[in-house]
């Protein structure tokens, strides 16, 4: 059954979205995305469930997405009749049933209260009564800067419901691009200056045109949703928020290019994502918006799901596309690109999972209100997941041309010690310092700093993290995933690391910086993809702006973070044991030993610095601070 | 094998649907893996000859993605979040505490059958990093106390 028009859809999913923000009960929405869900929002859900139960309640509990600050998760938002929602945070189900008790009853209990979710004050509709002060959230300081287009529903809309999609206008920019030419659509993307969001920035409406041009009796739509970089989740909670914004971009670019058939290449690691999806397109395929004559419109489309079965280097183009068609993930050089012959040999265009949500928003809203935002040459936003060292942590949404410092201490809050580099790009990217705080936020200017924008990892690190160590995880990370094709890679991403190793482990010498840079020159130069090409960005960046800490791993064999392993050593500041015995009892070498009520002491040639006592002492232990981590006297706290 | 299926009931359902296209090897290797819980010699050879592939393309194309195991998974999945944040925040010593207290190394099963430890790379909720997980069941801000409390229960139980 193939309708030809969504109208009636439509129609009634406005009218069910409206009694929903009019229900005359209250309505309770959980967010339960993988984070929530981490945080405890099936026992909130559940718990809920049973305070409704218990008290014979009659109210509706609805599920959404992830509206971004992660850690304040679980979020529970309650509608009363006739107001916004209001939005508390941190919630347990014990939390839940007291704020709910406060809230039924018509009062706005303060604590773990975030703000409402309405346009104006949070006023009664039917008295007039004023809003007792309740702040909107969208004023909250992690909200208050972001431009939210990709993830405009996520954590407002049930994304297992396509009528919530429908009733916010989900599927209308589809329904416009069929009545548009080809050209068109390309024209509209182009106008917005819309670049590839998985990493590499190019230009979106070119790559089609590619595509497009190429003469061919079949094309091919990929949606990149192979989100491999460690640190990094803004796919994952987009999927998992609204599915269906990555869908219709899908009908969008599918139209656009000329392809019948799409697959969305999706992490195994991503259940939750990959059930949002398999249950959008079901929903999809209800109301005639996949298969044969869209709409009526003589344009087929139809879409598969291809779970990665676990390789970073699949998110490269010729990789992802060796996977799908079952053999192993290696790149392949380019050109030909995969634009021009692809998967199966036929053009295929593959676009991140961010770039396709955004597209209904840009066919809506026009090509140059996107390119409102952003700066010249990097238009419209992006999503990142801030993560780290900063106060507040999640996934945000900001204009292009930010600046590092508005991102971390304005809407993540800034650090509870000092700030030291934030690392953007995940391990293709670079460790920016403090001197790029003010830098604003582009393509250009990442690529500039040593760095890359990359997918949009932002990893704030502070005093306590090692900038060495730190290139040695990431370049761990490559060499590990590198799928041994070229020798650059294979074979000089392993030196890299061995490099990094003995520096950490104060075997290093000085001519080793020399070493590693230009080795790391050889493999950016020379590899096969971008996943050995970018590969030394972390080593280069932070030797470039880190290199008196590598300076001093060498030298002084010391690691002024108190990370690196081979350069720390535990002890117990005499003065301040309190002979507690909480350590003697965690510790798992017998290291430290000592009668109750005396100060005890620790043998360093059984201690295997696992952090046992060090946590036991701080958070079980009367003292709190006797046991400390130095590194040539500089103790991490 | 304890709690897997016998190989020739669950056959026809991992084949199902398969139009014996070379694209349909890894989702039959996913599928095998999900109903066996893990990749069994005998389950290659006859992937290898419903795609008409060697054993040896199957293997190779297996042993290319860390999804595979060829080993029989033990009867717990304990996942160590090894992604940046985590790494930031001190999953390294999380996953040796792990090792130490179940006397394998990562990617080993214990040998009571009862653990697997598996190193994962970025579970993809960072603000919550560390992030340890026990088969469904999600912790997040781990400490290798908090860790020891949660073996310490189960030992209990």
């Amino acid at each position: 059954m193939s309708a030809t028009t969504l109208e009636a859809p439509r129609r009634r999913a406005v009218a069910r979205w409206r009694r929903l923000q009019e229900s005359p009960r209250p309505v309770i929405y959980v967010g339960a995305g993988s984070c929530g869900r981490a945080a405890g929002a099936v026992e909130l859900l559940d718990g809920v469930g049973a305070y409704l139960e218990a008290r014979r309640l009659d109210a509706q509990i609805v599920q959404v997405g992830c509206i971004g600050p992660c850690y304040l998760e679980p979020l529970l938002d309650v509608q009363l009749p006739g107001r916004p929602r209001l939005s508390y945070a941190n919630m347990t189900p014990e939390l839940a049933a007291k704020t709910l008790d406060a809230v039924l009853s018509g009062q706005v209990p303060k604590a773990h209260l975030l703000g409402h979710l309405g346009d104006g004050a949070y006023a009664d509709h039917q008295t007039g009564r004023d809003g007792d002060g309740v702040p909107r959230f969208a004023d909250h300081p992690m909200l208050a800067h972001q431009v939210r287009i990709a993830l405009r529903n996520c954590g407002i809309i049930d994304p297992e419901d396509v009528g919530h999609y429908l009733a916010r206008g989900g599927y209308s920019a589809i329904e416009q691009c069929l009545g548009m030419s080809w050209q068109d659509v390309v024209d509209l993307v182009r106008l917005s200056g819309l670049r590839g969001r998985g990493g590499a920035g190019f230009p979106t409406w070119r790559k089609w045109t590619y595509c497009r041009e190429t003469e061919s009796d079949q094309r091919y739509l990929i949606c990149n949703a192979d989100e491999g970089d460690p640190g990094a989740f803004m796919n994952r909670s987009l999927i998992e928020g609204d599915p269906h914004a990555v869908l219709e971009g899908m009908l969008i670019a599918a139209y656009a290019i000329g392809a019948s058939r799409g697959f969305i290449y999706i992490r195994a690691e991503y259940p939750l994502a990959i059930r949002r999806l398999r249950n959008a397109i079901a929903a999809m395929r209800k109301l005639g918006l996949l298969g044969d004559d869209i709409l009526g419109s003589g344009f087929s489309f139809d879409i598969a799901i291809k779970e990665g079965a676990g390789a970073f280097v699949c998110g490269e183009e010729t990789a992802l596309i060796a996977s799908i068609e079952g053999r192993r993930g290696m790149p392949r050089t380019r050109p030909p690109f995969p634009a021009v012959s692809g998967l199966w040999g036929k053009p295929t265009i593959i676009n991140n999972v961010e770039t396709l949500a955004t597209l209904p928003a840009i066919v809506t809203n026009g090509g140059s209100w996107y390119a409102g935002f952003g700066t010249s040459s990097s238009k419209g936003t992006k999503a990142f997941s801030l993560v780290g060292k900063v106060r507040r942590t999640g996934l945000i949404e900001v204009p292009f041309g930010i600046t590092l410092r508005t991102v971390i201490y304005d809407i993540g809050g800034g650090l509870a010690k000092d700030f030291k580099a934030v690392q953007t790009g995940g391990p293709s990217g670079g460790c920016l310092g403090e001197e790029f705080l003010d830098t604003p936020i582009d393509y250009e200017n990442l690529a500039a700093a040593g760095s890359i924008m990359g997918s949009g990892g932002l990893i704030v690190i502070d005093r306590d993290t090692c900038v060495v160590d730190t290139a040695r995880y990431f370049l761990s990370f490559t060499q590990a995933e590198s799928c041994g094709k070229c020798v650059p890679c294979r074979v000089g991403t392993r030196h890299l690391v061995g490099i990094l190793d003995s520096i950490c482990e104060g075997k290093g010498e000085l001519a080793d910086l020399d070493r590693l840079e230009r080795l790391a020159r050889v493999v950016e130069s020379s590899s096969l993809c971008a996943l050995g090409q970018t590969a030394p960005n972390p080593a280069l960046s932070a030797l470039k702006y880190f290199r008196d800490e590598f300076v001093e791993h060498i030298q002084e064999k010391r690691c002024r973070a108190a990370v690196c392993r081979d350069l720390v050593e535990y002890r117990i500041v005499p003065g301040k044991c309190t002979g507690c015995q909480r350590c003697v009892q965690v510790c798992p070498t017998g290291a430290i030993t000592g009668p109750r009520a005396e100060v005890h002491n620790l043998d360093p040639d059984k201690c295997i610095k696992c952090r046992s006592c060090y946590e036991a002492c701080r958070f079980d232990a009367i003292a709190g601070d006797a046991i400390v981590i130095e590194s040539g006297g500089r103790r991490a706290d | 094998m304890p709690g897997a299926p016998s190989p020739a009931g669950s056959w026809p359902d991992i084949a199902r649907g398969s139009d014996g296209s070379r694209s349909d090897l890894v989702p039959l290797l996913q599928r095998t893996q999900a109903a066996y819980g893990y990749l069994p010699p005998e389950a290659v050879s006859r992937i290898a000859r419903l795609l008409k592939l060697t054993e040896s393309d199957v293997f190779g194309v297996a042993t290319f993605y860390s999804q595979f195991r060829f080993t029989p998974p033990g009867r717990h999945r304990m996942r160590v979040c090894l992604g940046t944040a985590c790494h930031v925040k001190g999953g390294v010593q999380l996953m040796e505490t792990l090792q130490r207290r179940l006397e394998i190394d990562p990617g080993e099963t214990t040998a009571d059958g009862e653990y697997d430890l598996e190193p994962v790379l970025c579970l993809g909720c960072c603000a919550l990093a560390p992030v340890v997980t026990l088969d469904a069941a999600i912790y997040g801000q781990m400490s290798v106390l908090k860790l020891q409390g949660i073996l310490d229960e189960r030992d209990h139980a």
